[in-house]
């Protein structure tokens, strides 16, 4: 392993204060990414902490791969989660696994709070507090990043971290935004950033990463490189983008639609990757180190509300997830309507999942009476209405009045203020993802370590499993999720974007490591990653999280998956099983 | 016939890098120290990208700015003679494409040889060896 690798950077925005701990047991030990920032959020986050304290830790991690091989592009962030109040761990791609490996370090740490909005500017290894008061309440996150391009050095070589309004008044479901239309997306990492009084950070590297065995590495570069570019495993990202998802699903009838009222719409929607491509996409983009450019930018190009001939062209990001969140999930019809959405959450600083989700229970509990114009102060937020739901999003950023503010904690807090919980679609408090394929996809949402659709991907589980026409008996079912979540704690250490699984199996990642000088064998990574998912499970226990007792929301259950309605005594008999692997009753620890 | 690495379709250019980090690989190391190759983007990721390396200028600015005579011209684009070069930077300024690079470890200049090493890992054709014309 490299020494680089083993720096960690220490900030302490209470004191303004910087310095570099080397931590190479951690780093032998867990290698990088989850699996060290796992080991410092345990060290450094204290016991049912405030989240939205100052003792609160933001880790971000990379690993020995970033940005060594094809793929390996991203970051991992952990922290307590202000909108779970557990286990806050979010990925990021763009270029900030790169800047930060390449200024020499594995991992960041930020602590404290400042008096004073701040922004860190990390240039040749040195920490800058710079003034952020007059970056504070811009109305868009995108002049943010466009003020700190202008005015901090390392173009080319920097990511730009930063926080939109949502962040600065805490919505506990807020972005941090890197390099525009990458994220920090889940679990708020944006509110802890406001929190700490914390707008943007800037970090360039340029440096040079020690290479133990250059001519293997070369080889084994080129192999990974062409499996990545020429052979199929990469095809479905690199053409449409993941939003290639919305029509298969829509057609199986797995596609949330109005708050998982319907599963489908009754024609192809209008947002499919397909039409998107061939009607709006403008430019594609990549992480950096990633041949594949799976961000797909859309232009929307809309008349002047009053002056004619004057237009406005934005660039909008889609992706499977805010398709389906501010797309299906509000029975949006035009394409044009959800990038509409898409970019208004992107200019907050809001992650597009819950907001979608936030948006979809409050449309369905209006419509109950469950609220009234009353709460949503005159507006009357309906399927498909995209008026209403831009400026509900609006006041769910700025916390305008009691209803919305408690809209910006998400939908259980929303819930448990108004009614509507069997409705109010959120798995261990985090809003649901955009597959409604089975029991596979619900137990991933149920029991994940962050609740996300990626933590042990269910959804692609059900989907062999429709193809196939099997179905997995419950513990089955449980063991083959955890399997798999365990075997993602090495992609998220090395850091590997998932959408390279099919390409980085333990033989390949043992390889690739050997040319680093880190020798572990395919068995060795396999134990580690159950090691790894058992130490983000004891950190969740020990916050309070009870896998076994989850709450699951009724509609999840009503609505007929395309393998038929999932029985509740099912996933609570796979969560049992799940919680005897994780807890280590099985003798496999 | 001689060939130079020449952009050609920088509108494809996707922000990957992986031609800059092709380029410190042929040293045996990772990162971007000592790159020849770097891309920016255009005021912000959504208006594309330009790609920063040298263009074999016929009458290169580069060597007649040299004080010391550490860079002269090659067959293609220019050779530069580190046991000369002082480490003043007047290259970096002569160059209005800002293609001469800086390894700042050694303090010399970075400039592209047109191996082509960084073409055959640009996934989208953006960059190609060409031939050059008049050699």
């Amino acid at each position: 392993m490299d020494k680089l690798l083993a720096r960690v950077l220490y900030i302490d925005l209470a004191r303004k204060r910087f310095w570099v701990e080397e931590h190479p047991k951690i780093f032998e030990k867990g290698l990088g990414g989850a699996g060290v920032a796992i080991e410092l959020l345990h060290e450094l986050c204290p016991k049912d902490v405030d989240p939205l304290g100052p003792e609160n830790p933001i880790i971000i991690a990379v690993g020995p791969l970033n940005p060594l091989f094809p793929l390996a592009s991203k970051a991992v962030a952990m922290f307590k989660s202000p909108h779970t109040g557990n286990l806050g761990e979010s990925h990021c791609g763009g270029r900030m696994a790169l800047a930060l490996r390449l200024a020499g370090f594995g991992a960041l740490v930020i602590q404290g709070r400042s008096e004073v909005p701040v922004y860190l500017a990390i240039h040749h290894g040195r920490v800058q507090f710079r003034d952020a008061r007059a970056l504070w309440g811009l109305s868009s996150s995108l002049t943010a990043g466009r003020v700190l391009r202008e005015i901090e050095p390392g173009s080319g070589c920097r990511t730009i971290l930063r926080i939109g309004r949502a962040g600065e008044r805490l919505v506990t479901y807020a972005t941090v935004i890197a390099e525009t239309y990458r994220h920090f997306g889940r679990l708020g990492l944006g509110a802890v950033f406001g929190s700490k009084n914390l707008k943007a950070l800037v970090i360039s590297g340029t440096g040079a990463i020690p290479i133990h065995d250059p001519p293997r590495y070369q080889k084994v570069y080129r192999e990974l490189w062409e499996k990545a570019t020429r052979s199929d495993l990469m095809r479905k990202y690199h053409d449409l983008g993941t939003a290639q998802n919305i029509q298969p699903l829509n057609k199986i009838g797995a596609l949330p639609v109005r708050n998982l009222l319907r599963t489908k719409y009754p024609t192809e929607p209008a947002f499919t990757g397909e039409r998107l491509a061939a009607e709006f996409l403008g430019r594609r983009l990549a992480c950096s180190a990633c041949p594949v450019a799976c961000v797909h930018l859309g232009i929307l190009r809309e008349p002047h509300p009053v002056e004619p001939y004057f237009y406005k062209t934005t660039f909008v990001s889609y992706d499977h997830e805010p398709l389906y969140s501010l797309g299906s999930m509000l029975g949006m019809e035009r394409a044009e309507d959800v990038l509409k959405l898409i970019d208004a959450v992107e200019v907050l600083g809001m992650d597009a999942i819950t907001t979608g989700v936030a948006l979809a229970w409050a449309t369905e509990a209006f419509q109950r009476g469950l609220i009234t114009k009353k709460e949503t102060d005159g507006i009357a937020p309906d399927w498909g209405k995209v008026d209403a739901y831009l400026e509900m999003i609006r006041r769910i950023a700025l916390r305008n009045g009691e209803f919305y503010f408690v809209l910006g904690q998400g939908v259980r807090a929303a819930a448990a203020r108004y009614g509507g919980e069997e409705s109010a679609l959120a798995f261990g408090g985090n809003e649901m993802p955009g597959y409604h394929t089975g029991p596979g996809a619900l137990l991933t949402y149920l029991s994940g370590s962050r609740h996300s659709h990626l933590d042990s991907a269910g959804y692609a589980l059900d989907q062999e499993c429709l193809q196939r026409g099997e179905s997995l008996r419950a513990e089955e079912l449980a063991r083959r999720l955890i399997n798999e979540e365990a075997k993602r704690q090495i992609l998220s250490s090395l850091v590997v974007c998932f959408f390279a699984r099919g390409i980085y199996d333990p033989n390949t990642i043992s390889t690739a490591l050997a040319t680093l000088g880190i020798e572990r064998s395919p068995e060795e990574l396999e134990k580690l990653g159950m090691e790894i998912l058992r130490r983000k499970y004891a950190f969740k226990r020990r916050e309070g999280f009870d896998l076994v007792g989850v709450p699951i929301p009724a509609r999840a259950l009503q609505t007929p998956t395309p393998s038929g309605q999932v029985n509740e005594d099912f996933l609570r008999r796979a969560l049992k099983e799940m919680a005897k692997i994780l807890e280590g009753e099985d003798g496999m620890a | 016939m001689p060939k130079r690495l020449a952009v050609v379709d920088a509108g494809r250019c996707v922000d990957c890098l992986l031609c800059a980090l092709a380029c410190s690989r042929r040293f045996g190391e990772g990162g971007l120290a000592r790159s020849a190759i770097a891309v920016r983007s255009i005021g912000g990721v959504e208006n594309g990208f330009v790609v920063i390396v040298c263009r074999a200028c016929p009458d290169p600015p580069c060597a007649a700015s040299c004080p010391v005579g550490a860079i002269t011209k090659a067959q293609v684009g220019v050779r530069v003679h580190y046991d000369r070069c002082i480490g003043c930077r007047t290259c970096v300024l002569s160059c209005p494409f800002g293609a001469v690079h800086w390894d700042e470890e050694n303090n010399k200049p970075v400039i592209c040889v047109h191996c082509g090493l960084c073409a055959s890992f640009c996934p989208h054709g953006v960059l190609a060896l060409e031939e050059v014309q008049g050699g």
